[in-house]
């Protein structure tokens, strides 16, 4: 988490629920791969197609809203997206981001400092987003110790993977 | 155990802080991670007492390999019902039933709701007295919240953190501040707790809850049954959520007394608790409401919007937040002997077989299908927007269930008014958007 993330800016609105990131007749469909070609297909056509990994998904207030489905978050990272940064998250969307080891970043103000196009960088170590094309920035609570942990393991599978299997002490690491 | 021994006064010994009152929400998470007590923004790692998923649970499988798992860490604990797409509608869903099959019977999960005893899962949890007083309970969907009216602390998570759930019995979570929601007064006729709930949702608004506990409290809440306090708890999520409860009383008991799965820990809020923010609404003169699109907490008197002859295409009584034998009993009395509009659908999909079958003994079934409506198995139905009962882009739903966001039910620009079961039975008679008091 030490390196600041660096990318272009795609922007969304407010109360964007799950429902627009990933329709529910795609539900059945499970492997990421397969699901990103329909993220956001109702809101900005050009996302699945156009988006670059590394690049920053900038929304409103109450990001995520809605059902509980994990295929939104994991469509995202299948893009390659570097995080998701908004206003606020609604709670389900930001812990399943995080337990795939997507980092959500809650910033309350980001979304007015951002233009589509403009380039990105989120330092979650300093907690601070900056708006490189136009200048401005704004701040963040830094993650708690709990979910760093999570996303320096790059998920939640790999966290538990360590706890119930952990290294032989004397081992390599 | 007996509802007396089971009763909570204000002398139970159950948990207690030493300084200072809890809501219910801090209670239940103390009693979970076995702290004497717990604040609000605390991290804690609470003991999980029931673990739901529905087929969402299917993506849980390869995580639960992946972190290493070998067994589910209380088959006795762990209940899947399969629910969004009854029977299989496509090759994908089939094959999450099967990959459920396969890993319910690999595990030896022995309370899994295949076909044919189905039910929408929350349903299927509280019919079959999966959740009681106390207890922390979580599920792959987001309307778990619904459950936290038998006075429990229950969530909604994704299928990566079931995974864990299942693999370690445990589950973090940072414990939320509480909203404290109370309502005093009578609801009067044609005005039920959706309204109620609706109206609340129109005052917090959809982010009024984010990362918070509701609680509901008050005279109004004491006389609701329990079906209606599942569906205030249902549309906590819609204010953002993460749990929305009602404490545990007679009634509580009552409806839990000779199918609780399992033993009940049974607490109520400090008289002293701490609530972050307090919503009093008095509903003697309480309207029937309904949420207009694009959003649950667009919510105008129903009154004025059927003023607006707003015309509908499909009238949906489903979903898990109305479609207890309650929701289709009072649905039944305003449609009985009467025709669905020309050129409207109206489609009845009760929340559980058994609901189902309850409805074939009390003849609902013929008094749906006799004025034209369409009589569905058990399931989620239309709501989701992805089995059956899909809307295009101009066409316009009248629907008993929780989310009118874009896209819900099919096209993002179909338009979804969000009521009660009554006022779904009048629009699909009129064809239009109507209040149901006009009729009763």
């Amino acid at each position: 988490m030490g390196t600041p993330l660096k990318g272009r800016v795609w922007c969304v609105g407010d109360d964007l629920d799950t429902d627009q990131l990933i329709a529910g007749k795609y539900l059945t469909i499970i492997d990421p791969e397969l699901l990103k070609r329909h993220v956001l297909e109702n809101v900005e056509p050009r996302f699945s197609q156009e988006a670059r990994v590394g690049d920053l998904l900038v929304g409103g207030i109450n990001f995520g809203c809605g059902s509980s489905r994990e295929h939104a978050p994991a469509a995202l990272k299948a893009i390659g997206l570097g995080a998701v940064v908004a206003d606020s998250f609604a709670r389900i969307f930001f812990r399943n981001a995080i337990n795939l080891g997507l980092p959500a970043v809650e910033a309350p103000g980001v979304r007015a400092l951002f233009q589509p196009g403009d380039q990105a960088e989120v330092d979650l170590e300093r907690g601070t987003v900056e708006n490189r094309t136009r200048g401005g920035s704004v701040r963040f609570e830094p993650f708690p110790k709990h979910l760093k942990e999570i996303l320096e393991a790059g998920g939640l599978v790999e966290k538990v993977r360590r706890e119930l299997h952990p290294p032989a002490p004397g081992a390599a690491p | 155990m007996s509802p007396a021994e089971a009763l909570p006064g204000a002398s139970s010994p159950s948990v207690r802080s030493p300084g200072g009152g809890q809501t219910l929400a801090e209670k239940i998470l103390a009693r979970a991670c076995g702290n004497p007590s717990v604040v609000p923004g605390q991290i804690v790692v609470g003991q999980v007492d029931l673990a739901m998923a529905h087929e969402q649970g299917a993506q849980a499988i390869l995580p639960f390999h992946q972190m290493g798992a070998e067994r589910v860490w209380d088959p006795e604990r762990v209940v899947i019902a399969i629910d969004h797409w009854v029977p299989a509608s496509t090759e994908g869903a089939a094959t999450l039933h099967q990959m459920l099959r396969h890993f319910a019977k690999e595990q030896h999960l022995p309370h899994f709701y295949d076909i044919g005893r189905h039910g929408i899962c929350h349903q299927i949890l509280a019919e079959n007295g999966w959740v009681v007083p106390g207890d922390l309970a979580v599920g792959t969907d987001s309307h778990t919240n619904m459950l936290g009216a038998m006075g429990a602390f229950a969530v909604g998570i994704g299928p990566t953190e079931y995974a864990a759930v299942l693999a370690t019995g445990k589950i973090w979570l940072k414990v939320p501040p509480t909203l404290r929601l109370t309502a005093d007064g009578r609801l009067g006729k044609g005005v039920y707790a959706k309204d109620l709930v609706l109206r609340l949702l129109g005052e917090v608004k959809v982010t009024g809850a984010t990362y918070k506990a509701v609680e509901f409290d008050g005279g109004t809440i004491q006389g609701l049954s329990m079906p209606e306090r599942f569906t205030l708890c249902n549309m906590t999520t819609e204010m953002g959520a993460k749990a929305g409860m009602v404490a545990p009383d007679e009634r509580t008991f009552h409806y839990l007394e000779g199918i609780a799965k399992h033993s009940m820990h049974p607490v109520v809020p400090d008289r002293d608790a701490r609530y972050e923010r307090e919503v009093h609404v008095n509903v003697d003169d309480l309207e029937p409401q309904v949420a207009c699109p694009y959003s649950p907490d667009n919510v105008r008197p129903l009154a004025e919007v059927a003023r607006e002859h707003v015309r509908i295409d499909q009238a949906f009584l489903g979903s898990c937040t109305n479609a207890r034998m309650e929701d289709l009993r009072e649905a039944a009395a305003i449609f009985r002997g009467e025709k669905v509009a020309p050129g409207v659908r109206f489609i009845v999909s009760p929340a559980s077989t058994r609901i189902y079958q309850e409805c074939l003994k009390e003849g609902l079934v013929g008094v749906f299908t006799d004025g034209g409506a369409v009589f569905t198995n058990s399931s989620c139905s239309a709501c989701f927007g992805g089995n059956m009962g899909l809307l295009s882009p101009t066409e316009v739903c009248a629907s008993s269930s929780n989310r009118n966001f874009p896209g819900r039910m099919g096209a993002k620009e179909a338009q979804i008014y969000l009521m009660s079961p009554a006022a779904v039975a009048l629009s699909a008679i009129r064809g239009e958007v109507a209040d149901p008091r006009e009729v009763l």
